[in-house]
């Protein structure tokens, strides 16, 4: 294997350091990482779907995609040449070993981190056009629950939806996650499974079309998971999208699965090698 | 703005919940400024002389000890991820972090500083410019600290980091403000310190939640 140098000779302050962020695919094409790294998997710019064959949607779509999409770590590739599309009122799944990068392309989708090479585009424009009216339409459930335990559960919804320009419940999104009867107690009562819920009511405070969840099923009982599942639907019925990484079947209907493991370089060599020989669980090399 | 004062309000309300934080800073205040009548002995006009000074040094030390939780909460439990994702710009997120820090710290520590001017025998006719200087160099302080605090974020022992951040920054406010101070007993004119500390808190304000931002963000990449 070539010495990796994502980031080449660049100083440790990059240039784009003190830009605001942008999501062109210019600025985020680190070098030429690609052609210096994998001569042979110089790929097209043309849209491809590789997960989803036979579904071909055409390149003016509404939805969000992502294109040649490649993540770095501690210059270790994680994963690269990844494609996705999602179209309304559709669902992806995303799936793959411990380390294999889900929670990395969550946070890529999110615009919390900047993909080291590929574009995003939301609804056909690029994410990095207009980040904050892309932030405007997403909702972003992380491993940690951002619940303030000084706060009570009401403030910690009603906050979070008072920074969203969108209309929604506190009080429905409390009720529909069975936390009403303690909407007025500090969240730092809270249990580990109703703090998780209290997060997922979060996406019904406010309304987004996009939602970005990652692991949601987690630490929630049978009945809070069914609760999930049930928001999930209504969510797609209306047009909205998930995408939702996990390690336990959902059970979404009609939901693509992409396999994040398939996209690592080197199978079961690069991310997760800690986790004795899970990451070659489930996928073959390229 | 609606973003803004909805910011600012969590802030002010997480603080008032978990009041010992704030308490904190100004107990240190008062503690470090009361060392100095026994270290350099109770001789009421050499404390005079050093009064302005000493003033400045404690409340710069006190403030240093906010801001390694400025961020680190929201950081620790997720909260700064979303924050960053926000529609909300995020140099106005940072702005209303600042603005929540000095309502609670600087503000405080404007408050006691005649306290504590009382105890180190300030001149009488130094009090008018205390309050003035304290109000511009406390403002200058969140706003550079707020820098630091961001800077410094997600590092091992950050608290280390960023005093040796910020202090270096800080120290024209310093000089300006107990000089600003000394003028003013002394009789002299003092606008040129107030106007020199008001053009580095336009700048601060300009410049700071602007870096802040690119610092946060690169600090939940």
């Amino acid at each position: 294997m070539p010495q990796l140098h994502p980031r080449g000779p660049t100083v440790l302050v990059s240039s784009d350091f003190f830009q605001p962020y942008t999501f062109s695919p210019e600025r985020h094409y680190i070098g030429n990482a690609g052609s210096l790294l994998w001569p042979s998997v110089e790929k097209p710019l043309a849209f491809s779907l590789h997960r989803v064959p036979g579904r071909d949607i055409p390149a003016t779509m509404d939805g969000f995609r992502g294109q040649d999409l490649a993540c770095i770590r501690s210059e270790r590739i994680v994963f690269e040449g990844l494609d996705f599309a999602v179209a309304p009122g559709a669902a992806l799944v995303l799936t793959g070993a411990n380390g294999s990068g889900k929670t990395s392309l969550l946070r890529i989708m999110a615009g919390i981190a900047r993909p080291a090479a590929g574009a995003l585009l939301w609804q056909g424009r690029p994410v990095g056009d207009d980040p904050e009216a892309f932030f405007g339409d997403i909702h972003y459930l992380g491993h940690r629950d951002a619940i303030k335990a000084a706060l009570t559960l009401r403030e910690n919804l009603a906050f979070h939806a008072a920074l969203r320009t969108t209309t929604g419940s506190v009080d429905a999104a409390l009720d529909r996650f069975g936390l009403a009867a303690l909407a007025d107690m500090p969240a730092r009562l809270l249990s580990a499974g109703q703090t998780r819920r209290l997060a997922l009511a979060r996406l019904l405070a406010s309304s987004a079309p996009l939602w970005l969840l990652d692991e949601p099923t987690i630490a929630l009982d049978r009945a809070s998971v069914e609760a999930v599942m049930d928001a999930i639907i209504a969510h797609r019925a209306s047009g909205g999208i998930v995408i939702a990484s996990t390690n336990v079947p959902l059970g979404m209907d009609g939901a693509v699965a992409l396999d994040v493991s398939a996209f690592s370089p080197v199978q079961g060599a690069l991310w997760g090698v800690e986790e004795s020989g899970s990451g070659s669980a489930g996928s073959e090399p390229r | 703005m609606t973003a803004l004062r909805v910011l600012v309000t969590r802030d002010i309300r997480i603080a008032l919940r978990q009041l010992s934080d704030s308490l904190m800073v100004i107990v240190f205040f008062v503690i470090a400024a009361a060392l100095f009548p026994f270290g350099v002995g109770p001789d009421p006009d050499l404390l005079a002389r050093i009064a302005p000074g000493i003033l400045w040094v404690t409340a710069l030390l006190a403030a240093m000890l906010s801001f390694d939780r400025l961020f680190e909460n929201d950081y620790a439990d997720g909260t700064l991820e979303l924050l960053v994702v926000s529609p909300v710009p995020l140099w106005i997120v940072v702005l209303a972090k600042v603005i929540a820090h000095w309502l609670t710290t600087g503000f405080p520590l404007l408050l006691a500083s005649p306290v504590i001017g009382i105890m180190v025998n300030l001149e009488p006719n130094g009090y008018g410019i205390l309050l003035g200087t304290m109000a511009l160099g406390t403002a200058i302080i969140s706003l550079i600290g707020a820098l630091g605090a961001a800077l410094s974020l997600g590092s091992r022992r950050s608290g280390v980091l960023l005093s040796l951040l910020v202090i270096p920054l800080v120290i024209p406010v310093l000089i300006f403000g107990a000089g600003a101070i000394q003028g003013a007993i002394g009789g002299f004119a003092i606008s040129g310190q107030l106007m020199l500390m008001g053009g580095i808190l336009l700048i601060c304000l300009v410049l700071c939640p602007w870096a802040c931002a690119a610092a946060l963000r690169s600090a939940v990449e």
